[in-house]
C-alpha cells in the first residue's frame, strides 16, 4: 500500500522564484533564504519520494473570477509552468500522477469533501517555487506531483478546521492505494504577509513562530484558530497558512483510527524577509 | 439577516470577499486579460480605448489610469489580479505593495529588511500606536 512518509511545509514567495531564475541566489539579500533549504535538498536525495501531493494556491493564474473552486485536485498527466505576466518560469514541466490523483478524488469525495477535478491547468509560482526550493534547479523534477489548489484569494476561504479534516481524508485515501508508493504531502504559502493597502508589509515573527510550534505539537488546537486571527495577526495574505493544516492533517499522529506517534521534526527554518513576506519551512517525518 | 464580517475593523486592509468580488468582477477580469502579451501591447498603446472595451465603472477605469491601487481595491480589485497591471508596467510585487503605503520604494524596502511592519498598533482601527 502507499504510505505518507513525511510532510514538508514552505512559503512560496514569487520573488524567490525570480531570484533563482535570474541567478541572484548568491546575493547577500538572498543567501540566508536559500541556506535555509540546503538541508531539504540533501534530505530529498535520501528520501526519494515516488509522488508529492502538493497543496498550494493559484494566484489569479489558472482560475480567474470566472470560476473559483474551493478545493481542486489535478488529475492531469502534466502541467505547464504558467506565464503570470513576467513570462513562464524556466523550470521543467510538472508530471502528474493521474491514477493516484483519481483514486484520491474518488475516496475524498466519498468522505464528504466536494473536490473540483481539474484535467487541464497551468501551475503558477505557488506550486513551482516550492519545487525549486526543495528539489533545486534541475532539468526534470525527480518525481510526479499531484497539484491540489485551495482558494485562499476570495474570502471566505476554507476554515483551518475544514483543512485539517480534509488532510485526514487525504491520508486515508493515499493509504488505501494499492501500490507501495512513498508519498510526501507538502503544505505551502505564508507565512505572515500583507500585500495590499496601507498596512502592506506587515510581518509578525512571534505569531509565525507560535504557529510553527502549534503545527508541530498541537495541530488540533491550531485548526480551531478562526480566520480573523490570521488576518489581524499575520496579514490579509497570511491566511494562506490554513493550507499547511491540510498537510499536517495527513500525518499519522492525528489519525483517529490507527494513531501513530508524534512526527520527528527534521528541519525548521524561519527568515524575514523575502520581498514582502516571512519565510517559514518545516520538515516532519511520520512515525 | 446580514452576513458575519468580523474583518471590517482591521486598519488599512480590505478583505476581498464575495461582495467585493461582485463589484470588482470586470475590473479583475480586465487585469486577467493582461496575461496575454498581445493584450498588454494593445493596452499600452491606448489605455483608455482598451479600458473602454470592458464594462467597468468610470471610477474603476480612472483608478487604473491613475495606477491608484488603493482606489482599485476599494472598488473591488484584488491584489493578485491588480498585479497583472504592475507586471505590464514592469513593476515588482514589492514596488506595487509599497505604492499603497504612502512610503517611498526605498523606505518600504528598508522597512522589510528591518523585519517588516509591526503588528503593534495595527490590529484594530483607531487603536493607539
Amino acid at each position: 500500500m502507499a504510505k505518507i512518509s513525511a510532510s514538508v511545509f514552505t512559503s512560496h514567495v514569487p520573488a524567490i522564484g525570480a531570484a533563482l531564475d535570474l541567478g541572484k541566489t548568491g546575493e547577500d539579500y538572498w543567501k540566508p533564504v536559500f541556506a535555509g533549504y540546503d538541508f531539504a535538498k540533501q534530505w530529498e536525495k535520501e528520501q526519494k519520494p515516488d509522488v508529492v501531493f502538493l497543496v498550494f494556491n493559484d494566484h489569479a493564474t489558472a482560475f480567474s473570477l470566472d470560476m473559483i473552486p474551493t478545493f481542486a485536485i489535478g488529475t492531469a498527466a502534466e502541467y505547464q509552468p504558467a506565464d503570470e505576466g513576467w513570462g513562464p518560469r524556466p523550470v521543467p514541466k510538472v508530471i502528474g500522477h493521474p491514477k493516484l490523483a483519481a483514486h484520491i478524488a474518488q475516496s475524498v469525495i466519498q468522505d464528504d469533501f466536494d473536490l473540483t477535478i481539474v484535467n487541464k491547468m497551468d501551475v503558477d509560482h505557488g506550486l513551482t517555487v516550492p519545487l525549486s526550493l526543495i528539489f533545486g534547479q534541475v532539468d526534470a523534477w525527480p518525481c510526479p506531483v499531484i497539484p491540489f489548489a485551495v482558494n485562499v484569494v476570495q474570502y471566505p476561504v476554507p476554515s483551518g478546521r475544514r483543512c485539517f479534516m480534509l488532510g485526514k481524508a487525504i491520508r486515508k485515501a493515499i493509504e488505501s492505494y494499492d501500490e507501495p508508493l512513498n508519498v510526501q504531502i507538502w503544505g505551502t504559502g505564508g507565512m505572515s504577509h500583507q500585500l495590499q493597502g496601507p498596512r502592506a508589509g506587515l510581518i509578525n515573527r512571534e505569531w509565525d513562530n507560535a504557529f510553527l510550534d502549534k503545527l508541530i505539537n498541537d495541530p488540533e488546537g491550531l485548526s480551531k484558530v478562526p480566520h480573523i486571527d490570521y488576518v489581524r495577526e499575520a496579514g490579509s495574505e497570511g491566511i494562506e497558512l490554513v493550507m499547511w493544516l491540510i498537510a499536517r492533517g495527513a500525518m499519522s499522529d492525528v489519525n483517529e483510527t490507527k494513531k501513530g506517534s508524534a512526527p520527528t521534526v527534521r528541519h525548521r527554518f524561519y527568515h524575514v524577509p523575502a520581498s514582502n513576506t516571512a519565510v517559514g519551512h518545516l520538515i516532519l517525518e511520520n512515525n | 439577516m446580514s452576513l458575519d464580517k468580523p474583518y471590517t475593523d482591521v486598519p488599512g486592509t480590505t478583505i476581498f470577499d464575495a461582495d467585493m468580488s461582485r463589484m470588482g468582477y470586470h475590473l479583475n477580469q480586465f487585469c486577467m486579460s493582461l496575461m496575454k502579451a498581445e493584450n498588454r501591447a494593445r493596452f499600452k498603446a491606448n489605455e483608455r480605448a482598451y479600458l473602454d472595451e470592458w464594462p467597468m465603472t468610470e471610477e474603476q477605469k480612472q483608478a487604473v489610469l491613475d495606477r491608484d491601487l488603493n482606489r482599485c481595491i476599494s472598488l473591488g480589485g484584488n491584489i493578485y489580479f491588480l498585479a497583472k497591471i504592475g507586471a505590464t508596467d514592469g513593476k515588482s510585487f514589492q514596488q506595487m505593495a509599497g505604492s499603497m503605503t504612502g512610503m517611498t520604494e526605498d523606505q518600504y524596502r528598508e522597512m522589510m529588511i528591518k523585519g517588516g511592519r509591526s503588528v503593534e498598533g495595527n490590529r484594530y482601527t483607531g487603536e493607539k500606536k
